[in-house]
């Protein structure tokens, strides 16, 4: 972390970039639902816009390039990391987050999966987790132990050792079969 | 951790990517799948003024057989060639090759272009192109070209493409019926770019000797290596456990892995006669299977 931070640029240098070449361009981005339109920087990424601009601080920001899966999300219905796209390229795209699965205070059945196998703990991977299993089950309704591993093994979770989100995941999948 | 300012231009078509990269010369980036292109912004390793994006480009994204090729546009998305029936019927290495980029929501947005373009030496997609003698296929200003992929890799991280030049396809040629094909990787965790990996196709003639070979391998030089010596070896031969050995063994001379935070240089070696072993020995036994 220390070299990360030695290398990495200082206050000063970020606000002479943000006024000596601002530029922005006007998205429309719909989330769960909702349309937002904004003015926006290129170097924005879609997550620091849903988090930012749209306040939907469902979507966490880990690691920022592409390794922790915190930030996973569904553009268009497939699942993307929203720090690896910059916001204006989801200029006229349907995004779905975290906030968008459960209606209102229920939770959709692998929320409540999550929920009833202690799928998480500190939570802060959880919503990368539910979004990846997300498309996981819509792809695989039926997964074994090992699809639901491989399937999740972009997203790092520190805190459960995994077993628990396997279980979460394979419970989900058979109350999503009825 | 966020990428530095940047200015952003959407192109319409080709002609306007290249008339972008043209005036902008070497600053300008061309913005595809962004899966490695954006976190290299965001480590302030990239500083490009201009991103040209080519998303929005029609007919870009194309997987389609013709005459005897496949044909991938740049911006066909990792995902959706893994997923093609038409190239798992064409070239099924890649849809095999392909399994072991990244993770499913990676390959969502990733693109066979920018996997190609971005030149990675431990990549897969440029070891499958290396193996099949694939060709790339640029647009410039003076016009399309096409340059083979033993020539088009020529460094880390560096091709012959002109700072003006899109990438706009590859073409692949469509393996026969019956080819078997293997890719062997050593990784840390599944994902990961390989340590080693190796790609291989075979397929036997009706007296069960080698009628078509094609290896190569990722991770051991700083380009994909084409595995000359080890596909003469085989080629023509009963594909017997000592035949086999003896093209593994040839690998040795034809590689140039370097010590890195990952494995030093002897076991990179070691590993990939191993895998080509390995990799040779499950695509004979996948051969001659209908598909």
């Amino acid at each position: 972390m220390t070299e990360l931070a030695s290398g990495s640029t200082s206050q000063r240098e970020l606000a002479s970039e943000s006024t000596s070449q601002r530029n922005t361009e006007s998205i429309t981005v719909t989330v769960n639902g909702h349309a937002y339109t904004a003015d926006c920087e290129p170097r924005v990424t879609l997550a620091d816009f849903l988090r930012h601009t749209c306040g939907l601080t469902g979507t966490h920001l880990g690691c920022e390039h592409g390794v922790c899966g915190a930030c996973t999300i569904l553009v268009d219905g497939r699942s993307a990391r929203a720090c690896l796209m910059l916001a204006v390229q989801a200029d006229g795209a349907t995004i779905t987050t975290v906030e968008g699965l459960a209606a209102g205070n229920a939770l959709n059945p692998l929320q409540e999966a999550f929920w009833d196998n202690h799928g998480l703990q500190c939570g802060f991977c959880t919503p990368g987790m539910l979004m990846t299993a997300t498309e996981l089950l819509a792809d695989n309704p039926d997964p074994d132990a090992a699809e639901v591993r491989e399937g999740l093994s972009g997203n790092l979770c520190r805190c459960t050792g995994y077993d628990s989100i396997v279980r979460s995941v394979l419970d989900a999948a058979q109350r999503m079969r009825g | 951790m966020k990428p530095p300012a940047v200015r952003y231009a959407r192109a319409g078509d080709v002609r306007e990517a290249v008339a972008l990269l043209a005036e902008h010369g070497s600053d300008a980036k061309v913005l595809a799948g962004g899966q490695s292109l954006v976190p290299l912004m965001s480590f302030r390793l990239a500083r490009p003024s201009i991103l040209v994006d080519i998303n929005r480009i029609g007919g870009l994204d194309r997987i389609e057989q013709d005459n005897g090729s496949l044909l991938i546009g740049a911006m066909a998305r990792q995902r959706d060639v893994e997923l093609s029936d038409v190239a798992a019927a064409a070239v099924p290495l890649l849809p095999q090759a392909l399994r072991y980029v990244g993770h499913v929501t990676i390959r969502n947005r990733g693109t066979v272009g920018g996997s190609l373009a971005h030149a990675d030496p431990a990549a897969e997609l440029p070891a499958v192109v290396t193996a099949l003698g694939g060709e790339l296929v640029l647009e410039g200003p003076g016009g399309t070209r096409s340059v083979a992929a033993e020539d088009f890799f020529t460094g880390t991280f560096t091709t012959v493409m002109a700072p003006d030049e899109v990438l706009v396809g590859v073409r692949l040629p469509r393996l026969p019926d019956r080819t078997g094909v293997a890719v062997e990787e050593l990784a840390r965790r599944h994902g990961d770019f390989a340590i080693v990996g190796v790609v291989a196709a075979v397929h036997l003639a009706d007296d069960g000797t080698v009628d078509l070979v094609r290896l190569a391998a990722s991770g051991v030089d700083s380009v994909p290596v084409r595995l000359h010596a080890a596909e003469a070896a085989l080629s023509g031969a009963r594909p017997t456990a000592d035949v086999l050995e003896a093209a593994a063994a040839t690998v040795d001379a034809s590689i140039h892995p370097a010590d890195d935070v990952h494995a030093p240089a002897s076991y990179r070696r070691h590993v990939a006669r191993l895998l080509v072993q390995r990799a040779l020995g499950a695509a004979v036994e996948r051969s001659g299977v209908e598909r």
